[in-house]
């Protein structure tokens, strides 16, 4: 069964659709509401999101690879996007990244075998002044230490299991 | 320095943006409570003429505060009233420059103050439809930002036949998806179409043709943000501060090695050195200052002495050889390593170019190239001289000034500190680190004097033969190679090859 938005969903793409001239206009849209609800954005999604937005296919395919905030592979429960750029670079964001690597076990862009966080290292997200920081899905976290950063990822793991039980 | 009515202020305390430092505001309540959408009122209710409002920021002296510097009154006027397409206004909130974030800091605190503005730009060019493109990481700001329409929406600000005054205006949001191109207007426009985000050729300039080919007028968060305030203390109160050409003030976002990083307001032509020993606290952990780039990292690195002696507004600064920019200020001290710096920088352009034209698709590719074999301790032969030779080719090429961004920044950094490049290239390690950074990157195979670029030598004469009989007596048996390289066991004595010794006979 190929990918379907949840009708409520559906409803919502069509209605973001009308506030343009065309509907190319929505595809970005769309793909936004297709990630918020899965985490990541298939080739099935792509189609399903041509098929309601009355585009061709192709349209949208150029938009998912042209764009790299959308995942075209499953990302973990907690997706860490580390921002790598000069100014993070300059406080310390290489080291951090090491840290999540040897103390944390977790590896660039790859998922956790638990599934819970993959890390990505991510240009400039626009919060050069609490530099070090990074994006865990649709928070920042700023002024990032090696304490800090523990602490994030205990919690992480700890409102993780919290949820499952 | 020919800085207007400084007057006495000393400490530097917000102007335009007060409301930043008042909690709350993203509420209309609040908003409303500090006079927020009165002007929209007013222009509604009397009915305002366009071209007064036009006139009003064009005596004010405004300009784009997204990097160009462009006035912004004057755009609005380029647009063609007589055109009968509909007309749009584009918020530009992509803030994706590194060491620029002022615009997130008004889009998550002060929603509302960027809304008046966009309505006011909005009527003023007659567009009844506007967009606010914004950066898709910012998830937080775009949801102050929709809070805040949905309030005014509900208010009566936004929507058919705003207050009785027959306009109707619809604002909407739209978010990108990490693309940092989409920041320039062009880009902007292709990528609200749904298309890939690749900028345009102009002319025709946006103001003509646009957003689905009708005129479209971009501009940025804090360009709009602050017409509102003009209007309501009218063009003389802001050009009370800043210089001749550069009128008012401008938020500056500062990071990097710096003792208080974060967004500031300054009258523009204030001194830098002041703003900087006084407000920023000079550098991190009091050590020494290495260099500055003033601008988003797209502008020309600059010295200590340069930076220090410039004042903060579009013309000094850019006689003192750099950009005011965005006004994303990135500062290095002592133990920053540059070369790590440039690599860091290129990584990002050459992450981000859109790949449309060749100079910059390829050219930022060579320059990541070029500057990761230096950091790995094995530059290429001739690394420096290749570098300033793609530069060249890079510079000027473009459709977009992408491809200069990635030029200015390393080149200044490669023309005034060039003893921390030739050091890495002769040595290789870092001459602050003492580190190769990447030496991961190393490739075993190459042997161990490659690093200095000896074992490459130019090619001589006598390397290659012509052997000019086969060539001609073999003819009918097809092409042979014309040139062949000679092995250097078969010929010891140099001039021995075979030509050299037809020339000896």
């Amino acid at each position: 069964m190929a990918y379907q938005l949840s009708a409520e969903n559906q409803e919502r793409v069509k209605e973001i659709a009308t506030h343009y001239p065309h509907p190319m206009s929505g595809i970005l849209p769309a793909l936004h509401i297709v990630m918020a609800e899965t985490g990541w954005v298939s080739r099935d999604a792509c189609d399903h999101v041509a098929e309601l937005l009355d585009v061709p296919k192709i349209k949208v395919y150029e938009a998912l690879t042209f764009y790299t905030y959308f995942p075209q592979k499953p990302v973990g429960k907690y997706h860490i996007q580390f921002c790598h750029n000069i100014a993070c670079n300059l406080r310390g964001a290489e080291d951090l990244i090491q840290h999540l690597k040897d103390k944390h076990n977790i590896q660039e862009d790859q998922v956790t075998e638990d599934g819970l966080f993959c890390l990505h290292r991510v240009e400039c997200l626009g919060a050069c002044g609490g530099g070090p920081m990074m994006q865990v899905n649709d928070d920042y976290y700023e002024d990032l230490d090696t304490e800090k950063l523990d602490q994030l990822i205990e919690g992480f793991k700890k409102s993780a299991s919290n949820g499952k039980s | 320095m020919n800085v207007v009515g400084m007057g006495e202020q000393m400490a530097l305390e917000k102007i335009v943006f007060k409301n930043l430092d008042i909690p709350e505001m993203t509420e209309l309540k609040t908003y409303e409570e500090h006079g927020g959408y009165k002007q929209w009122k007013k222009v509604m209710q009397d009915k305002v003429d366009r071209t007064e409002l036009i006139d009003t920021v064009k005596a004010s002296g405004l300009r784009g505060r997204g990097g160009a510097g462009f006035p912004t009154g004057l755009k609005w006027s380029f647009v063609p009233q007589d055109n009968p397409k509909p007309k749009y206004l584009l918020c530009n909130a992509d803030e994706s420059e590194p060491g620029t974030f002022k615009d997130r800091e008004i889009l998550e605190k002060t929603p509302h103050q960027l809304i008046e503005g966009v309505l006011l730009g909005a009527y003023a060019i007659g567009a009844n439809t506007a967009y606010i493109y914004l950066r898709g990481e910012f998830v937080k700001g775009w949801k102050m930002v929709e809070h805040a329409l949905a309030q005014a929406r509900e208010a009566g600000y936004i929507g058919k036949n705003v207050m009785g005054s027959g306009f109707d205006v619809e604002v909407w949001t739209h978010r990108g998806a990490g693309a940092y191109i989409c920041g320039e207007e062009t880009a902007m426009i292709n990528s609200l179409e749904g298309l890939r985000g690749e900028p345009r050729l102009k002319p025709p300039f946006p103001a003509v043709e646009g957003f689905y080919r009708s005129p479209t007028i971009v501009n940025n968060v804090e360009t709009l943000a602050t017409v509102p305030k003009i209007i309501e203390n009218g063009p003389e109160w802001y050009t009370q501060w800043g210089t001749e050409k550069s009128r008012g003030t401008k938020l500056w976002s500062v990071c990097g090695h710096v003792e208080r990083p974060g967004v500031y307001e300054v009258p523009l032509g204030y001194p830098m050195k002041k703003f900087f020993e006084e407000e920023l606290g000079g550098c991190w952990k009091g050590r020494k200052l290495k260099g500055v780039i003033p601008g988003g990292s797209s502008v020309p690195f600059m010295l200590p002495d340069e930076f220090l002696d410039c004042d903060m507004d579009y013309e000094n600064i850019a006689a003192h050889g750099s950009m005011l920019g965005s006004g994303g200020m990135i500062v290095f001290d002592e133990t920053a390593c540059l070369m790590e710096a440039a690599t860091v920088l290129a990584t990002f352009y050459a992450h981000e170019s859109c790949g449309q034209c060749t100079p910059c698709r390829e050219g930022c590719g060579w320059v990541l190239r070029q500057l990761k074999d230096i950091e790995s301790g094995q530059p290429q032969p001739m690394a420096k001289e290749i570098l300033f030779d793609v530069f060249d080719q890079i510079f000027g090429n473009t459709i977009c000034p992408l491809g200069d961004s990635i030029v200015m920044p390393i080149k200044a950094m490669m023309e005034k500190v060039p003893e921390e490049f030739e050091y890495y290239i002769r040595e290789g390690k870092s001459m602050v680190t003492g580190k190769t950074r990447l030496a991961h990157l190393a490739k075993p195979d190459k042997p161990e004097n490659y690093r200095r670029g000896e074992a490459f030598k130019y090619p001589r004469a006598e390397d290659f033969t012509t052997d000019f009989d086969k060539v001609v007596h073999n003819v009918e048996r097809g092409p042979e190679p014309m040139f062949t390289k000679l092995q250097h066991e078969e010929s010891t004595e140099k001039g021995d090859s075979p030509y050299a010794r037809e020339q000896k006979k």
